[in-house]
């Protein structure tokens, strides 16, 4: 089987499928996974209390939310079910009692609470805010460590990944699949569409049914450590027709975001824009009274692909044996495991799918520094000197997480590969100090000379030019 | 020409003329203004810092031990990159003596940084 | 468990000169590094204009750091280089972890912190646009060219004209990539007269000042960006946004105090310098917690940084073998007035002997005077010509004078 697509949705399914008596293979177009909305986007766990009740989206955000905390368990990805807050201004209480009414029809835990209440839960709720829906079961995970730590699962169970594979055309031929990738042809019995906002486009290239897509572009705030303990849950504002609003909430990997907005975008518009800025700098003081954009340390875009009001889960009409993922925008993330689950079981109708009797479900992981007890540390030292020194100094990561990161089962080939997998460059300084050194590691473990190492996909080298090699004519 | 003085945060805009053979300069507010115009227009002279390449591949930083002319630094940049440090070359390392025949020394102003132990 | 008099945290000019003045005293002293070598920041500062003022001649940074490296090994200072400091307890107590002993617990009579500042970043000044590769703090830039011997671009622009970005236009033209030109957001520069000239001037790279780069264009690698006047409140007049193609955005948009360490230790921090409050002896509100260099304040030069770290190093060898010097019980505040951002020490203890009290402007002055004044008497009062916020001032008060708290004004 192939995955196109290295999405949260594409990590899940393949980590699925790997365990099981199936041979499969990830066609992603980056240079990593989770490079595309998987990136880029609020990192929450939906509890589903604003789902329309019947619709995928409900059924796979509570299904998800029940899966997605033991899943980030056995995985060791940072997350954190702190539990949210829709925070309603006077006027507001119509709009609460609506989503608590959803919530019972999903079947979701929720709470309407009284201003003081909510103060309770989070006391730096704005002045205006005058009642709240607290739904307990939602929280926040790391996006991209959880699609990673997917994919390595799913290596570490047999799975192949070829990164920088764009699937540029697909043909089915007597009951084979050929994916045409600039990495070469891979030919499969079933093919899973995971390619989020190429999705359409990857259906059209095997002339199965097509979709209208909307893009629209999620900007963000991200705020330094020292903020975090001013925030304690997902603060939303009301929800309207356009989404899920301006939100305040921790991440997993403990800063604090602000954002997104909502406006329409081209496909792969990911740039932040004043305006998106200025939006949310209006909009969260609605509901949060304690805004600090003097500690923003990084600001960042996400795209949202959308298709239609729902998520498309399902079989191909037209082709046999695509089975097809798209529009899977919020609540993807908390969605994708369900969603997983499902495919699978689409999945079982073409193949049958039995367990693998070793499959690997608890990977052996990389401890951070933070986890380790001093004895645990120092005998970590003891054997391997790379534990005691520190590379990334705002997020305290040592070169030995830098170094496994580089030999994890998904190698991180680039800059940002690595600083998705253990944060390195994530801090204050974002890699001021530390980029130069991560790019030695990789050169030095990978055996990949500096001038190309690569930021990210494509031509993002770093050192364009070596000094006194450099041809004064050449620039 | 026109510069400014750099000698103080005034930074007094200097507008430097010849006339009938003599160095005129305007806009200076105190004597050391003057006298750096006079300088600037006859002849400017700056110490140029660089890097040179050392035998195992490496860069080490450089400088010309006097201020060469202005107008020859980039000949200096030139010869420069024609030239290797040995790999061990410590601070002081004379790499070439009387550069260009401008009576200043490429010298070598650090160490290469010492690569951590695994 | 180590035990020393004095823990000197950071090995760059600051930490290296406060070892040097606390084992003068006679104390013990364990200086940590986190780098593999002394020297800090001075190591890719490549270019001369250090040391004019504390040797009497111009040195490169790295020969500037050789300088004090060599005074320290002839003194009693252990050095540990690759150990960083993970923690201060509000005993005092430093947890390290070093590549050769792991985990280590230092207790010393006092602490001298020395760990320099850190860039703003693209992220910081919440930059619009694009995220690819081609943006980096002029740090980055210099450290990639002057130590790892890359250029990380070849059509350059600089945005801020610190003396860090200006230095940087030169050296990466030197190198021989393009500068297209340095924007500044405010009217004048943050930068030395002598930087805009032999930076600048010299290679015909124009500086456009009240401009902002208003957002960066290409993916994967920068393509461009577009800059634009701002207006007085600093606002772009995006109708007048003009376009640069270009590989690379160079950023010098300021330093900030690397603090980290005393997240929960108690120091009280300036809101304006992002240092810990300290007294004329460089002690912070945690007694025994000494702060000297760019860790404390943002300095215009290295030499003044030497100077004040011999404060700290001293006073704190002297605190941990004698314990807190003798005075009458006052305590004095010194606080910016008009034209003043901010003023170091912030507080001066009574009694007797001199005091140096530094401080920035706020703005660009010309034709003013300096004032500073204690329970409505004149303490010092003198013209300057020009003050400018990019180069820090100083002046000498008696503490015999002082029976009150002191405010550091300009008349304007």
């Amino acid at each position: 089987m192939i995955v196109i697509g290295g999405g949260i949705v594409g990590c899940a399914v393949l980590d699925r499928l790997a365990r099981r008596n199936v041979s499969v293979l990830m066609l992603e177009g980056g240079d990593d996974v989770a490079v595309g909305a998987s990136r880029a986007n609020s990192g929450i766990v939906h509890a589903g209390y604003d789902c329309e009740p019947g619709t995928l989206k409900a059924r796979f955000n509570v299904r998800g939310n029940a899966m997605i905390w033991q899943l980030a368990e056995e995985l060791g990805v940072p997350a954190l079910k702190c539990g949210s807050l829709v925070a309603a201004p006077v006027g507001g209480e119509e709009g609460i009692a609506l989503l608590k009414r959803k919530a019972d029809l999903n079947g979701v835990r929720a709470e309407v609470l009284s201003r003081e209440q909510a103060l309770e839960i989070e006391p730096m709720l704005a002045d205006g805010v005058q009642s709240a829906l607290y739904a307990p079961d939602a929280g926040v995970v790391s996006p991209y460590q959880l699609a990673i730590a997917l994919a390595d699962r799913a290596v570490l169970n047999g799975a192949e990944i070829v990164t920088d594979a764009p699937v540029v055309s697909l043909k089915k031929e007597g009951g084979l699949f050929v994916a045409g990738t600039p990495q070469g042809e891979f030919a499969a019995k079933l093919v899973v569409n995971c390619a989020g906002a190429r999705a359409s486009e990857v259906n059209a290239l095997v002339g199965a049914e097509t979709f209208e897509t909307e893009f629209r572009k999620g900007e963000y705030y991200v705020l330094d450590h020292t903020e975090r303990e001013r925030v304690s849950t997902v603060i939303f504002p009301l929800p309207t027709a356009a989404g899920k609003g301006i939100l305040v909430a921790p991440t997993a990997d403990g800063n604090v975001i602000y954002g997104p907005t909502s406006s329409p975008a081209e496909e792969d518009d990911t740039s932040v824009t004043a305006e998106g800025l200025e939006e949310i700098r209006r909009n969260v003081p609605l509901t949060y009274s304690s805004p600090a954009y003097n500690k923003c340390i990084r600001v960042y875009c996400g795209v949202r692909t959308i298709v239609g009001h729902d998520f498309i889960v399902r079989p191909s009409e037209r082709v046999e044996g695509l089975i097809v993922t798209a529009g899977i925008c919020s609540p993807g993330l908390t969605s994708a495991p369900a969603i997983a689950e499902y495919v699978e079981e689409l999945a079982g109708r073409y193949l049958p799918l039995a367990n693998k009797a070793d499959a690997v479900i608890r990977p052996p992981r990389t401890p951070r520094l933070a986890e380790l007890s001093e004895e645990e540390l120092n005998a970590l030292v003891k054997k391997d000197k790379r534990w005691g020194r520190i590379v990334c100094r705002c997020e305290k990561v040592t070169e030995a997480e830098i170094v496994a990161a580089v030999h994890s089962p998904l190698p991180a080939r680039t800059v940002d590969a690595v600083k998705r997998r253990v944060r390195v460059g994530m801090g204050r300084c974002q890699g001021g100090f530390c980029s130069t050194r991560v790019m030695e590691i990789i050169s030095e473990e990978l055996g990949i000379p500096m001038r190309e190492i690569r930021k990210g996909a494509g031509h993002s080298e770093i050192a364009l030019l070596a000094v006194k090699e450099a041809d004064y004519e050449e620039v | 020409m026109k510069t400014i003085c750099i000698n103080c945060p005034m930074g007094c805009p200097l507008d430097i003329t010849e006339e009938e053979g003599k160095v005129v300069v305007r806009g200076y507010t105190c004597k050391r203004g003057l006298e750096y115009g006079v300088s600037e227009y006859t002849s400017p002279v700056r110490t140029v810092t660089t890097l040179m390449r050392t035998s195992d591949g490496g860069v080490v930083p450089v400088k010309t031990s006097r201020p060469v002319p202005k107008g020859r630094m980039f000949d200096v940049l030139e010869r420069i990159r024609s030239l290797t440090a040995p790999a061990d070359a410590d601070i002081g390392f004379v790499a070439e003596s009387d550069v260009l025949g401008l009576g200043s020394d490429i010298v070598v102003t650090g160490r290469p940084a010492p690569h951590p132990a695994k | 468990m180590k035990k020393f008099d004095v823990l000197v945290i950071g090995g760059g000019p600051a930490g290296m000169a406060a070892a040097i003045a606390a084992d003068a005293k006679g104390a013990s002293v364990l200086l940590v590094e986190r780098d593999v070598r002394l020297g800090g920041i001075l190591n890719q500062c490549i270019h001369a204009g250090f040391g004019l003022h504390y040797f009497g001649e111009e040195l490169t940074g790295p020969e500037y750091a050789d300088r004090f490296e060599k005074r320290l090994a002839k003194t009693g200072v252990k050095v540990m280089l690759g150990a960083m400091a993970l923690s201060l307890g509000g005993d005092g107590e430093v947890l390290l972890l070093s590549p050769e002993e792991g985990a280590v617990h230092v207790k010393a009579g006092a602490t001298v912190l020395a760990m320099g500042c850190r860039e703003r970043t693209a992220g910081a000044i919440a930059l619009a646009g694009t995220r690819p590769a081609g943006i980096y703090t002029a740090g980055m830039a210099q450290k990639m060219c002057n130590i790892e011997g890359y250029l990380v671009g070849k059509r350059i622009v600089i945005l801020g004209s610190g003396d860090i970005g200006l230095i940087m236009a030169r050296r990466m033209t030197l190198e021989g990539a393009h500068v297209e030109r340095v924007i500044e957001l405010m009217p004048y520069s943050g930068g030395l007269k002598r930087n805009i000239v032999q930076c600048l001037e010299d290679f015909g790279i124009p500086i456009d000042y009240s401009h902002t780069v208003t957002r960066v264009v290409g993916k994967p690698r920068m393509e461009g960006l577009y800059y634009a006047p701002v207006d007085e409140n600093r606002r772009p007049v995006l109708s007048e946004e003009k376009f640069i193609p270009c590989d690379c955005l160079l950023l010098s948009v300021g330093l900030i105090p690397e603090n980290d360490i005393l997240n929960g230790s108690g120091v009280k921090l300036s809101r304006v310098t992002s240092g810990a409050e300290v007294d004329e002896n460089r002690m912070t509100s945690l007694p025994g917690v000494f702060s000297c260099g760019n860790v404390l304040h943002v300095h215009d030069l290295v030499d003044n940084v030497s100077h004040e770290a011999e404060i700290a190093g001293s006073a704190a060898a002297e605190y941990a073998l004698h314990g807190a010097p003798p005075t009458n019980g006052e305590l004095h505040a010194v606080t910016p007035g008009k034209g003043v951002r901010y003023a170091l020490p912030q507080v001066i203890h009574g009694g007797s002997g001199s005091v140096e009290v530094f401080f920035r402007t706020d703005n660009v002055y010309k034709n003013c005077k300096v004032v500073a004044e204690c329970a409505g008497r004149t303490l010092y009062s003198k013209k300057r010509m020009i003050v400018a916020p990019g180069e820090m001032e100083k002046i000498a008060l008696k503490k015999e004078d002082l029976d009150g708290d002191v405010t550091v004004r300009l008349e304007i």
